[in-house]
């Protein structure tokens, strides 16, 4: 028996198979194009048309599908662990619906103030996803001196429907014109368009995972209960805080690169731990890996199945995920 | 330093106290009512003291105080003379061990996962179970006559099997101190035996110190050499087993009439419950 080679090996495994997806996936499109011939360094860049449709028109596509797969699953593994329920998902509390209200104002008030070559909608998602990560953990932390993840969870659900009810109002409010590219941007949308984004978002989901990696063996003793955590040793009101506020971040993070993408961080989580069993020292690194792979995977049938229209990716993680994980489900039991 | 399942015993002598209480209450809601209302404990070196009381007598809360994992309304518990709020949980888990009453699972693991975190304490925060790691929670299950079922998912042992799995677990934490709640409440005749004999050895032959809640008069009578009785949150009588375990406590703490006397098998003694009468 030696975990840390078993670990090694799983992750190694799963990275593998995540690298040749992204690699693979900018060479599926419209026009075909060859992968040495993309990284062919002896043909000029201006001439090098693979290289030009892989790295400027396809690859920061599949790089946000990547880190937007990557964080929901994670943030998605972390969030079921310490509410000790796996039904939670990174939507579950709320933040993402604030990142969606802040993306319908931005686009219901025609905000145009960008910063930095970032544009005004990921900038109010995320604004508002902070917003509601703020208010959530005010809630929960006010009623008793820890983090009430009972508290948490409620809080989170009624701020959703209450959020919800809110962006439905700002698009009745708005024209229709308006009113459509909200709801496309509901329906997640991993077209960013440019690095600039991705390079925006990217610390933020750095910082998240830097805590996610500090968390794995405290999260399996966090699944057994508080108090046994509390007896093992886990400081679990800290844990819980970290917890809740490094998925919030990646959530944020996710949300204003891709829009609110389901199913990746209930369905992700749940398959890998049907792969590697339940040691968070695994189920988290493969399950971000895994969530890369499969979201990078769901926008490519998204752009490729009934070309040259395209679907929104969410709504493809939907039809896969949904039924997928409800067969597991059955097959299991 | 070589690592062992359990920690050696101190130096023998005079017996101090690792773990004393002084004037503990609590109360779960600031408006609630005291659950534990002025407990005083000391648990001294090598000692196996048995927690006995009705259903709400306060017992499982006491033995949350005692491990920190709640803090007193007021009253406070030292560690080795030490507040406990100025331990760090990794360093109190490294003294104090917990078996709680039920662990309930909400994803699959195998029992010896489930015995390696234990170790937690032991470990960094990246640091991964090494071979000594392994080594004891394996002696851990042996201990507990749980090793063939190392592997098997948790979630598929009998009631018996899951609790000396956690006491495995508990074990593999090599705390001096183990704090057991009902630790043989779901167990048949046979285990309740095998787990009091386990306990029972584990203190004499490693000198760990325990406290162990029960509902079980006989285990108690059998294994505790000293006993704690508590009624409404408050400690009823304290003292050697022989001399606090008699028919007007078991009465006083259950409203049973019973009849107590020394099991000439087994020298220890045994108590029957004969009727139920009024407080």
């Amino acid at each position: 028996m030696n975990i840390r080679r078993r670990i090694f090996t799983v992750v190694s495994l799963f990275a593998l198979a995540t690298i040749a997806v992204v690699l693979w996936a900018p060479t599926v499109g419209s026009t075909s194009i060859s992968l040495p011939r993309v990284f062919d360094t002896t043909i000029p860049w201006h001439e090098n048309v693979d290289a030009q449709i892989f790295f400027v028109a396809r690859l920061p596509r599949v790089l946000s599908g990547a880190i937007v797969g990557a964080s929901l699953a994670a943030a998605g593994v972390v969030l079921q662990a310490m509410l000790r329920n796996p039904l939670a998902t990174p939507f579950t509390l709320g933040v993402s619906a604030g990142g969606a209200l802040g993306a319908m104002l931005a686009i219901a008030f025609g905000l145009e103030v960008g910063m930095m070559g970032v544009s005004s909608v990921p900038i109010a998602s995320f604004t508002g996803s902070l917003v509601a990560t703020a208010i959530v953990y005010w809630l929960a932390s006010s009623r008793k001196r820890g983090l009430s993840t009972n508290v948490l969870l409620l809080a989170g659900v009624t701020l959703n429907s209450f959020f919800s009810a809110l962006i439905l109002f700002v698009q009745y409010m708005a024209d229709f014109t308006q009113s459509l590219r909200a709801l496309r941007w509901l329906m997640g949308d991993l077209d960013v368009g440019s690095y600039t984004p991705i390079i925006a978002a990217l610390p933020f989901v750095v910082a998240a995972f830097g805590v996610f990696a500090c968390l794995p063996r405290t999260l399996n003793l966090l699944t057994l209960g508080e108090d046994v955590a509390a007896a093992r040793g886990v400081e679990v009101v800290r844990t819980q805080r970290l917890a809740f506020l490094s998925t919030s971040l990646a959530t944020g993070a996710a949300v204003s690169l891709g829009g609110p993408i389901g199913f990746i961080g209930i369905v992700v989580p749940h398959l890998v731990r049907l792969m590697v069993g339940s040691d968070h020292r695994i189920v988290l690194p493969a399950a971000a890996l895994f969530g890369a792979a499969f979201t990078v995977l769901c926008d490519l049938t998204a752009r490729t199945i009934v070309a040259p229209l395209e679907l929104p990716v969410g709504i493809i993680t939907a039809l896969i995920g949904g039924p997928f994980f409800l067969w597991l489900l059955v097959k299991k039991s | 330093m070589g690592k062992s399942l359990i920690q050696a015993r101190e130096t023998p002598g005079r017996r101090r106290a690792v773990l004393s209480a002084d004037q503990l209450s609590f109360r779960y809601a600031p408006d609630g009512p005291l659950v534990v209302d002025g407990v005083s404990v000391r648990l001294t070196d090598g000692a196996l003291v048995g927690i006995l009381g009705p259903n709400g007598s306060g017992k499982t809360t006491l033995l949350r105080l005692l491990s920190g994992t709640r803090k007193p309304s007021s009253g406070r518990v030292l560690l080795d003379g030490q507040p406990l709020d100025r331990w760090s949980r990794r360093e109190v888990a490294r003294r104090i061990a917990v078996v709680p009453q039920e662990t309930e699972l909400v994803f699959e693991y195998s029992a010896i996962e489930i015995v390696l975190m234990g170790r937690h304490p032991h470990l960094g925060v990246f640091t991964v179970e090494g071979p000594d790691d392994i080594r004891i929670a394996r002696e851990a299950l042996t201990a507990t006559g749980t090793a063939p079922l190392a592997d098997r998912p948790f979630h598929e042992l009998s009631g018996g099997e899951k609790q000396r799995v956690v006491i495995a677990a508990a074990l593999a934490q090599s705390a001096g101190l183990l704090l057991l709640d009902e630790p043989t409440a779901s167990l048949d005749l046979g285990y309740q035996l095998e787990v009091s004999s386990l306990l029972q050895r584990l203190n004499q032959d490693h000198g760990v110190t325990m406290a162990i809640s029960t509902h079980d008069l006989n285990l108690a009578a059998s294994i505790c050499r000293e006993l704690i009785l508590m009624r409404d949150g408050r400690v009823l009588a304290t003292g050697p087993t022989h001399e606090v375990l008699t028919p007007e406590n078991v009465q006083r703490l259950y409203d049973v009439e019973a009849d107590v006397h020394v099991h000439s098998g087994t020298g220890h003694m045994t108590v029957v419950p004969v009727r139920r009468v009024a407080r």
